[in-house]
């Protein structure tokens, strides 16, 4: 008994001048140091290294350590950090985790700072910077980056095919016949034997290349496979959105495209879901397989970068409503509530969501940056690199965008509705079969 | 430490020779004798024991891992056995174990008698066991790229037979057989090399009386080999069903569940569950149940293939 006191004197001891050691310095130690910093995209990792060297030589105390982890891997190892104590300090945010992130007390609010530092959220492409507000009010990120929809094609195909870019700019679509779209992509699509999807005699199973390429099922966003197409007709995913409660798979009008959308497939005009398990979307059409491949704004890169193939950029077709739709999604940098280095975290935050660090981002053409001014400067870049993405950019200007659905339960409602999906694109099951699992994500939010 | 090691290796015999001895000097055995476990106890308990026993636990609970476990008594159990998808997970494990395991105990037996019979070079015997030597998640990633429906060599070939591609991860029907073929090449050489070593260990003279009595190779394979070697068979199956059981880094790297649920075995359900999904109460539920059905395998094969009792006895 006596020996064991002793012991826990001394511990106690020893707690205590630790703790004695940190509260002196406390605020002065945690604005410096070395800060851990995570982002997901291989692509944007240069142009964040050159942020963070200069974020250093302008901040000597602190320096920052990025870690470029696959989307795949991203999350659950982001989870065991938060756990185990040893999640970056400082990372990149998606719209569909962060309402998760922010109810589980993960996140950092940073309403002072930003209010104390006098961060202009007006300069943001609008909407961008509301969108990081939690469901109680408070502020756990700082807009980065944006992205929209837009179609790319392969220029030769439709040059042999007779379609102009002109054509391309002002395509229709509807679920009922699926407008000029549908035409465009049956007459893209060739047989083994060279007869167009519009030809008769067209051999629906033996297709060579497809009028539109296929990415998967689209799970419960269908952010690059569909969501462009099912928005425009008035439908959206949530009663409301930021924050919505109730998902809207069993309405009449989405089910209707759903079919529509699943009958490219069986039409022949469209990959079947079960090939496109493996090589990426992105490269199918680089193998020549496809002329037209729906995808977002991040990609313009990867389809603008194989070599011996011309690629325009279409904006996404008009629907019934005579508007185009696009999700807009926006990432933004947020900080672990559990960092030690808080004070500098802030400061690489709000360093990240400066002009200085989005213009670096912006000159390297391969996203396009949260501020409004970096934006243009990206545009500029991509122009400089000939590539015209006025497709992707025309959405903010005509405000046909559409938030990315931001809601509680994200992951599990993609565990639901991705199965759920994959049966309706591959014609398994129609899609009024989606009225049983849109009540098993409502349940959800009972 | 050598005069312990000493004592140590000679106790037992005196201890049989005297039994009557009794109680201290046992004791000193089991001293000694946990000191030789413990290594291995330690990590038997430090990751075997606790975690089951905070596995069950966590089964009644609803817990998201970040916040604190809520007890929620049979909750979890009683959703399971409304989960269509908890049904659906055992029904594609169970078809991949047995197109698994009798592919591959199959396939492993003929290479063990091609071992112990004709191939008596190492080298021969060491090639076999290359496919073993790989990781689990290159010999899938390996297999997922040369079976790729566009741009695969597998399907290049079968399009140059003049045959149809085929979605050999892509369609419901291909994806398990696809993923049990996969493991079954990368485990046959390894499960042969268990069965050859039980081979070995049969007799020579059995054979030669075998052969002396006219007996044909078939006969002699039916009645000598394949009795004799039951025991050494039965661990072997024991160890690979528990194994195929457990099927999920393949799952992971390549389908992830899909086609629509086609590969959505229970391994990987309880990952979607506990680590995709944050409900580790869940996840933890159905991995409790997998322990209970592995044991119950487990038990059912040991007492009706006698595999604790060998005929040679």
């Amino acid at each position: 008994m006596k020996k064991s006191l002793g012991t826990v004197a001394v511990a106690a001891a020893i707690a205590l001048s630790l703790s004695a050691c940190g509260g002196s310095g406390s605020s002065a130690e945690s604005a410096k140091g070395e800060l851990s910093y995570w982002l997901w995209d291989a692509n944007q990792l240069p142009a964040y290294q050159q942020c963070a060297d200069d974020f250093t030589k302008a901040n000597p105390d602190i320096k920052v350590k990025i870690t470029q982890r696959g989307w795949d891997d991203y999350w659950s190892t982001l989870t065991n950090g938060f756990v185990g104590g040893t999640a970056p300090d400082v990372f990149t945010n998606h719209l569909g985790r962060y309402g998760e992130l922010a109810e589980n007390k993960q996140l950092l609010p940073i309403d002072d700072a930003v209010e104390k530092d006098n961060v202009d959220l007006a300069a943001y492409n609008d909407g961008l910077a509301d969108l990081w507000v939690g469901q109680d009010g408070k502020r756990y990120g700082l807009p980065k980056d944006w992205d929209t929809i837009g179609l790319f094609y392969n220029k030769a195909m439709l040059t042999s095919a007779g379609v102009t870019d002109e054509q391309m700019k002002n395509l229709t679509w509807n679920a009922q016949d699926g407008g000029t779209y549908e035409k465009v992509i049956a007459h893209l699509t060739v047989d083994k034997n060279g007869k167009r999807g519009d030809e008769a005699g067209f051999d629906k199973n033996n297709v060579d290349v497809y009028g539109l390429g296929l990415n998967g099922g689209g799970d419960s966003s269908g952010q690059t496979e569909w969501s462009y197409l099912t928005n425009t007709t008035g439908w959206s995913h949530t009663d409301k959105n930021p924050w919505g409660t109730h998902y809207n798979y069993d309405d009449s009008k989405f089910q209707e495209s759903m079919d529509w959308f699943a009958g490219l497939a069986a039409k022949g005009y469209m990959p079947k879901l079960e090939t496109t398990v493996g090589a990426a979307m992105a490269d199918t059409f680089a193998a020549g397989k496809s002329a037209i491949n729906a995808h977002g704004s991040w990609m313009v890169g990867q389809y603008t970068g194989y070599k011996g193939i011309e690629v325009g950029i279409a904006p996404t077709p008009t629907g019934p409503e005579g508007k185009r739709a696009s999700m807009f999604n926006g990432l933004a940098d947020s900080i672990w509530a559990g960092t030690k280095k808080k004070d500098a975290a802030i400061k690489w935050v709000e360093y990240l969501a400066s002009a200085p660090c989005q213009d670096v981002v912006a000159s390297k053409a391969v996203v396009f940056p949260a501020l409004k001014a970096s934006s243009d400067k990206a545009a500029e870049a991509f122009k400089a690199k000939g590539v015209d993405v006025t497709a992707f950019t025309e959405h903010i200007k005509n405000e046909t965008t559409f938030l990315y659905p931001i809601t509680d339960n994200t992951a599990k409602v993609k565990g639901i509705m991705e199965p759920a999906m994959d049966a309706v694109v591959s014609g398994k099951k129609p899609a009024s079969s989606l009225t049983e699992a849109n009540n098993q994500v409502n349940d959800l939010f009972k | 430490m050598t005069t312990l090691t000493k004592h140590a290796s000679t106790a037992p015999l005196r201890a049989g020779a005297q039994k009557p001895r009794g109680g201290l000097r046992r004791f000193g055995d089991i001293k000694i004798a946990l000191l030789f476990i413990a290594p291995a106890m330690i990590g038997f308990i430090f990751f075997y024991v606790v975690p089951t026993i905070r596995g069950v636990y966590l089964s009644f609970t609803e817990y998201n891992i970040l916040g604190d476990p809520e007890w929620v008594g049979m909750d979890n159990y009683s959703a399971i056995a409304k989960d269509p998808l908890f049904w659906n997970s055992l029904a594609v494990t169970g078809q991949y174990v047995f197109l698994n395991i009798v592919l591959q105990t199959a396939l492993a037996l003929g290479l063990a008698l091609l071992m112990h019979k004709v191939a008596k070079s190492t080298l021969i015997r060491g090639a076999l066991l290359l496919p073993w030597m790989m990781s689990n998640v290159i010999a899938a990633l390996l297999w997922f790229w040369m079976l790729d429906y566009q741009i695969g060599v597998v399907n290049q070939f079968i399009e140059w037979a003049g045959l149809p591609r085929v979605a050999f991860f892509g369609s419901e029907e291909w994806a398990i057989p696809t993923q049990a073929v996969i493991n079954t090449w990368r485990h046959m050489g390894y499960t042969a090399l268990l069965i050859f070593a039980g081979m070995q260990a049969i007799p020579g003279h059995i054979y030669e009386v075998a052969k002396l009595d006219g007996a044909s190779p078939f006969q002699t394979f039916r009645k000598i080999t394949i009795p004799l070697l039951r025991p050494v068979l039965v661990l072997v199956l024991v160890v690979t069903v528990i194994g195929s059981f457990q099927v999920f880094d393949t799952v992971s790297v390549t389908t992830q569940g899909g086609p629509v649920n086609a590969t959505r075995v229970i391994q990987y359900y309880i990952y979607q569950r506990a680590f995709t999904e944050s409900d580790f109460g869940y996840g933890s539920a159905i991995a409790v149940i997998l322990f209970l059905i592995l044991a119950l395998v487990a038990f059912i094969q040991m007492k009706f293939l006698k595999g604790n009792e060998s005929d040679l006895d």
